[in-house]
Parts: C-alpha cells; sequence; structure tokens
C-alpha cells in the first residue's frame, strides 16, 4: 500500500469515529429517556397494570403538588393534600384543572416524585398524565390519579429512612396548540 | 513533491508547511489570550471592591445592563481561554511545530487539511467576538450563560441572536480541531522515522497523541447537543425542553461528557512540554519513561468516566455519586504517577535553573496545589457546599491558568530559540518569570478563601465580608498585567534581534529529541533524508 492510501485510510477511520460520536450524541436522547423509565433516575415514576395485591405494615404519606408553567393559564391544584398510605396498598388520588380563559388549550403534564430515589418504587396504574388533556373555554375537570408504591421498597436499604414521598405534576402548553393560537391571535 | 519557498502573504495564507502553521497558531493564540486576559481584567477590576460601579462607568452602561456585561465578560473569558488561547498554542502551535520535527517526519501527514484547521479558527473567533455585540437577552447584548450555556438559560433564556453566533463559532472552532486531530494521529501512526517506534516516541508527541484521540471522541459530542441547543432554540425541538418531554439535565451529561476530557485536552500536552523540560535541565532521562507515556492514556481514558462529577448538585442518587466520586478519584493515582516521575527525573539531576525549568518547576508546584483541591472537591458531600463557590474557580485556575498556562510560558521559552533562531534575554525574562510566578498565586490563592466563605462564582457583586481577599486579588491581576507587559517585552527583544544567536542545541546534553538535531531555525523542509533511531 503506498503511503498516502495508508495515510487516507487512517484519516477515514479516526472520521468515521468522529461522524459515530456525533450520532451517539443524538442516541443519547432515547436512550437517557429509557434509561430514566426503567431506573425511576430523576424520581421518574414506574406505570403498571394493577398493584401486586401485597400489603405491607409500613405506613407512608404521599403528598401531591402542582404546579404550571409560566405560559399555562390553567388553574391546577390537587383536592387532598396528602394521603397516608400503606405500601402496596392502590389508592385513589384527584386533581382539578380548571380553564379560566376564553380559548379551548390541549396541555401535557410532567411529572416525577421526590426524594428521586423512590420514583422506582412509584408505580402508576392509570393517570391523567398519560394522555394529553382538553380543555374548553371555562371547563372544569377531574383528574384521577391510581398508584401505589411498590412492596419491593421494603427491600432496598437506601430507602429504609423515607417515609414521605412527594407527588408533583407540571403543566404544559402542548408546543402545536399554542403555535396555532399564537398565529390565529396575529391575523 | 514541490520543494518551493512561497514568500510574501502567499507563505502564510496558502501555507501548508507545518512549522509556519504552528507559527500562526501561536501567534493566534497570543491575540486571542490578551482579549481574553483584558476580559478577566475588566471583571477583576469589578470585582475589586463591593457593589457595582467599575463597568457602569468604564462602558457608560447602566447598572442593570452592566451586571449582565459582568455575565458576558465571564462567558467570553471562559470559551477564549479554553477555546482560542490554551488548545491554539499547546495543539495546534507547538504541537503542530514539533511533532513531525520530534518523530522525525518532513512534514503533517495532510498539508492542505492542516492549512484548513488554522483557516477556521479565525472565523471561529470572529463570531465569538461578535456574539458579544449582537443582541442576546432580547433586551442586552451578548450571552450571559457561562462557557457551559446550561439550557434554558441558553435556549429561552437569551432569545437574541447572539447565543446563535457563539453555537457557530463552537462548531467552526470544533471542526478545526477535528481536522487536527485526525491529521496528528494519522501522522504520529504512519509517519514516524525507521526505528521510532511508539516506545521510543518522545513523551510530547505521545501527549498529542492521546489529545488528539480525546478530541475525535469528546468534540463531536459537544457539536451534538450545541446542534441540539440550535435546533430547540429556531426550530421547535425539544430536546432539553420538558413542555416536550425534553430535559434540560440532559444537556449537562452531554456538556459534561465533553467538557471533562477537555480539561484533559488541554492539560495532556503541558504534561508532554514539562516532561521534556525537566528532563532537559537536569541532564537525565524522564524518570519511568513507559510508566509517563500510559499514564497518560490511562489518565484519557478514565477522564471519559467521570463527567457527572460536575453535577453533584442535580439530585443524582447515593450509588451513582459514590461511583463518580471512586472514578475521580481513582484519575490522582495516574496523576500522583506523572508528578512523582518528574520529582524522580530531577533526583540526582544535574539541575540548571534556566528560565523554561522554572516555569516547569512552576507548573508541578502549582498543578499540584490544583490537583488536591481537585481531590477535595471530587467528594460529593465536600461539593455540595463548594459547589460553584469561588473555590471550584481557584480550583480550576491552579491546574489550567496556573498549570496549562504556565506550560505554555516554559515552552516557549525552551523552544523560542528553536523556532527563531534568537534566544531570549535570560535577565528579564527570569524577572518576567517572578512577576508572573508571584501575581497569578496573588489573584487565585485568596480566591479558595473567598470560596470556604460561600462567595459564588459569575456574580458581579458580593457581601462586604468578602472585600477584604477579593483587593487582594484584584491586586494579585495588577501585578500579573505587570507579568504580562514583560513578556511582550521579552518576546519583542528576542525576536528583534537583528543576529540569530542561538545554537542548534543550546541546552546541552539533556536535550536529547530530534528537533535539537536541526539548526535554529529549522530549514524550511526537514528530514528529506529520513533519520534513522537507534
Amino acid at each position: 500500500m503506498t503511503p498516502e492510501r495508508k495515510n487516507s485510510r487512517v484519516a477515514a477511520l479516526v472520521g468515521l469515529v468522529a461522524v459515530g460520536m456525533v450520532g451517539m450524541a443524538y442516541a443519547a436522547v432515547p436512550l437517557y429517556e429509557l434509561f430514566c423509565k426503567v431506573t425511576g433516575y430523576g424520581g421518574t415514576t414506574q406505570r403498571a397494570e394493577v398493584a401486586s395485591g401485597e400489603v405491607l405494615d409500613r405506613d407512608m404519606k404521599v403528598r401531591f403538588n402542582a404546579s404550571v408553567h409560566r405560559d399555562m393559564p390553567w388553574d391546577f391544584k390537587p383536592i387532598q393534600i396528602s394521603q397516608e398510605v400503606k405500601v402496596g396498598e392502590q389508592m385513589l388520588a384527584h386533581y382539578e384543572a380548571f380553564n379560566p380563559t376564553d380559548k379551548t388549550i390541549v396541555g401535557t403534564a410532567t411529572f416525577n416524585v421526590t426524594p428521586h430515589k423512590a420514583g422506582e418504587y412509584f408505580a402508576k396504574v392509570d393517570c391523567f398524565c398519560f394522555t394529553e388533556q382538553v380543555l374548553k373555554p371555562g371547563e372544569r375537570i377531574d383528574m384521577p390519579v391510581v398508584y401505589f408504591i411498590d412492596p419491593l421498597i421494603a427491600e432496598d436499604p437506601n430507602l429504609d429512612e423515607v417515609s414521605e414521598v412527594t407527588l408533583s405534576y407540571t403543566f404544559f402548553v402542548m408546543e402545536d396548540e399554542k403555535a396555532v393560537q399564537e398565529t390565529a391571535n396575529s391575523r | 513533491m514541490a520543494h518551493e519557498n512561497p514568500t510574501g502573504w502567499r507563505r502564510w495564507v496558502y501555507s501548508t508547511n507545518h512549522k509556519d502553521i504552528g507559527v500562526m497558531y501561536l501567534w493566534f493564540s497570543f491575540f486571542a489570550g490578551m482579549i481574553g486576559f483584558a476580559m478577566s481584567g475588566l471583571m477583576r477590576m469589578e470585582l475589586a471592591e463591593p457593589g457595582v460601579q467599575f463597568l457602569p462607568e468604564f462602558l457608560g452602561i447602566t447598572e442593570d445592563h452592566a451586571r449582565h456585561m459582568f455575565n458576558v465578560l465571564t462567558t467570553g473569558h471562559g470559551l477564549i481561554m479554553v477555546f482560542f488561547m490554551v488548545m491554539p498554542a499547546l495543539i495546534g502551535g507547538f504541537g503542530n511545530y514539533f511533532v513531525p520535527l520530534m518523530i522525525g517526519a518532513p512534514d503533517m501527514a495532510f498539508p492542505r487539511m492542516n492549512n484548513v484547521s488554522f483557516w477556521l479558527m479565525p472565523p471561529a473567533f470572529i463570531l465569538l467576538l461578535l456574539s458579544t455585540v449582537v443582541d442576546g437577552t432580547g433586551s442586552m447584548d451578548g450571552f450571559g450563560g457561562g462557557w457551559t450555556a446550561y439550557a434554558p438559560l441558553s435556549t429561552t433564556g437569551h432569545p437574541g441572536p447572539s447565543m446563535d453566533l457563539a453555537i457557530f463559532s463552537l462548531h467552526v472552532a470544533g471542526a478545526s480541531s477535528i481536522m487536527g486531530a485526525i491529521n496528528y494521529i494519522t501522522t504520529i501512526f504512519n509517519m514516524r522515522a525507521p526505528g521510532m517506534t511508539l516506545h521510543k516516541m518522545p513523551l510530547f508527541s505521545w501527549s498529542i497523541l492521546i489529545t488528539a484521540f480525546l478530541l475525535v471522541l469528546s468534540l463531536p459530542v459537544l457539536a451534538g447537543a450545541i446542534t441540539m441547543l440550535l435546533t430547540d432554540r429556531n426550530f421547535g425541538t425539544t430536546f432539553f425542553d420538558p413542555s416536550g418531554g425534553g430535559d434540560p439535565i440532559l444537556f449537562q451529561h452531554l456538556f459534561w461528557f465533553f467538557g471533562h476530557p477537555e480539561v484533559y485536552i488541554m492539560i495532556l500536552p503541558a504534561f508532554g512540554i514539562v516532561s521534556h523540560i525537566v528532563s532537559t535541565f537536569s541532564r537525565k532521562p524522564v524518570f519511568g519513561y513507559l510508566g509517563m507515556a500510559y499514564a497518560m492514556a490511562a489518565i484519557g481514558f478514565i477522564g471519559f468516566v467521570v463527567w457527572a462529577h460536575h453535577m453533584y448538585t442535580v439530585g443524582l442518587d447515593v450509588d451513582t455519586k459514590a461511583y463518580f466520586v471512586a472514578a475521580t478519584m481513582v484519575i490522582a493515582v495516574p496523576t500522583g504517577v506523572k508528578i512523582f516521575s518528574w520529582i524522580a527525573t530531577m533526583w540526582g539531576g544535574s539541575i540548571k535553573y534556566e528560565v523554561p525549568m522554572l516555569y516547569a518547576i512552576a507548573f508541578i508546584l502549582l498543578f499540584t496545589v490544583g490537583g488536591v483541591t481537585g481531590v477535595v472537591l471530587s467528594n460529593a458531600g465536600a461539593d455540595i457546599v463548594l459547589h460553584d463557590t469561588y473555590y471550584v474557580v481557584a480550583h480550576f485556575h491552579y491546574v489550567l491558568s496556573l498549570g496549562a498556562v504556565f506550560a505554555i510560558f516554559a515552552g516557549l521559552y525552551y523552544w523560542v530559540g528553536k523556532m527563531s533562531g534568537k534566544q531570549y534575554p535570560n535577565f528579564l525574562a527570569n524577572v518576567q518569570f517572578w512577576v508572573t510566578f508571584i501575581g497569578v498565586n496573588l489573584i487565585f490563592f485568596p480566591q479558595h478563601f473567598l470560596g470556604l466563605q460561600g462567595m459564588p462564582r459569575r456574580y458581579v457583586d458580593y457581601t462586604d465580608a468578602h472585600a477584604y481577599w477579593n483587593k487582594i486579588s484584584s491586586y494579585g491581576y495588577l501585578v500579573t498585567l505587570v507579568g504580562v507587559l514583560l513578556f511582550i517585552v521579552v518576546m519583542a527583544i528576542t525576536l528583534f534581534k537583528k543576529k540569530k544567536d542561538c545554537a542548534d542545541n543550546p541546552w546541552g546534553e539533556g536535550a536529547t529529541t530530534l528537533e535539537w538535531t536541526l539548526s535554529s531555525p529549522p530549514p524550511f523542509h526537514q528530514f528529506n533524508e529520513l533519520p534513522k533511531i537507534k
């Protein structure tokens, strides 16, 4: 092989590595999301079909928090401030949202629990946050959450001192809908 | 192969000669460094006393505007010093000039690509400077979100085009560095002189080889991350926007996956230079040559798996933190190998305290101080308290500003005779060293105290309790300013000399690498007959 060919080959290989690393950066986006879902990282809650049925004799307090992004005009709050639950027991909690504007607004909620390490053991059976929510002008709706705390929490020594978990939601205006509104307003 | 010697502007603009390109990199780094240094001067003058008074008066702007301007200066200072001063000097400058000489090659593997690498830097720098004078926040000019450019301050927090220009600047500078890295890897792998095995290669070439690998693996991740910022800002994507399912923390992960290797990109070539100088002026071969080479490789490798130690406060769980604490502390082992090997090289040597040696010894001392505070900061528990305080500022300035920059000074004094054929004025250079040494320590040592007292970084103002050490630190800047001016005088005296008075090898038997076998300055094209290494 001529020296020129040899050089081009090394350069092409290293160049490919560089391009590959840009690809890795983008691959990190879905991988990071998957990682959070699987490990409960950053307080990401789990999804379950139904509570396992096993109920432990360990009391926990679940507190409810609600907030909205600054562009979101909804009035959004939890009906109950907190609930006393037994680990493993399936519970029902309610939030309420009200649209005080004269426009239909589509919203979507992000959520997590604190302490973050409890995310792995906080399972939701059903939640308003699984789908987009549509509120017509002046509409008020009830938003239920069905959840339980996974009994596996008892086997994790890192969570021994955790007796209180805060479930938190933040509502955002769906981006597409906002764009639609803005163009409608500017006409 | 054409062997003409181009003259005039063509010699520089069309240059494919590794030595000319290296010299241009050094000049570029000098001018960028002066601007970065001036920016830190404005910050230090503002911080000399509590309250916000210097910037409003000096620049004739309102106090609110001055607060933003301070953040713009912090951002600009960081980006310029990292991408446009340290990297061009150590990698583009000394790397281009000396890697081919040391491995016995006639030039770089891809001379034209080398030209492109250099000539991408000035436009990148101009883009960055432009970003400081166009709209940033919507009401004020410039991007003030720090060199880390965390979302959402860099997305929704700065809607103006300033951030976009800064992103383009990093894209262009990054492309330049990646091309440079490809060039170094190919050159070092394929163009070593007969007999020059990797295990006989001088340590500076080793350091550049490892640095080039770090660049290729880490810079594309930054390019990806800032491209995501760009599309989040302008095209409605939501990589870092929770309302669309994104996560701003992801940006921090991507940034530091680049950012941590980046600090080793800046320090490894410095390690290489210091190894040569310590060996030369102790008249002994480097102690533990192979250990030195593989310690750099180990530092480079571990550097990729410790990034989240910059993110202890984002809410990592305790096991994750424990891992990053342990992995970070492991870096102290190969780093210790290097420090002790330098000391062992000096041990029993016939030491000559020439100016490059003074700078190299000062490097070892000050880098160790920065390394020790780094071990302190690697503890997640301690970092919760010290995160984003002046303790961190003091730490990374000890390893970079007093570490990497001292290595640049050391390299300049070591090689200026070789590069120009003219030796520096010895007495004035000694004065320059001592003034700079005292000045920078006066700036940064008190910042440890400020950090421990809880003074946060990137703030334009502070409480009266922090006034004393801030004043000392600002006086330190003035001393350093004298040092920098002296440096310009020393270099001017050297370069304006009429006579070429530097011997082929001015340092004697301790200087054993191939560049000292050539004339000073080396011929325009060297090693037409490849040297044989026994």
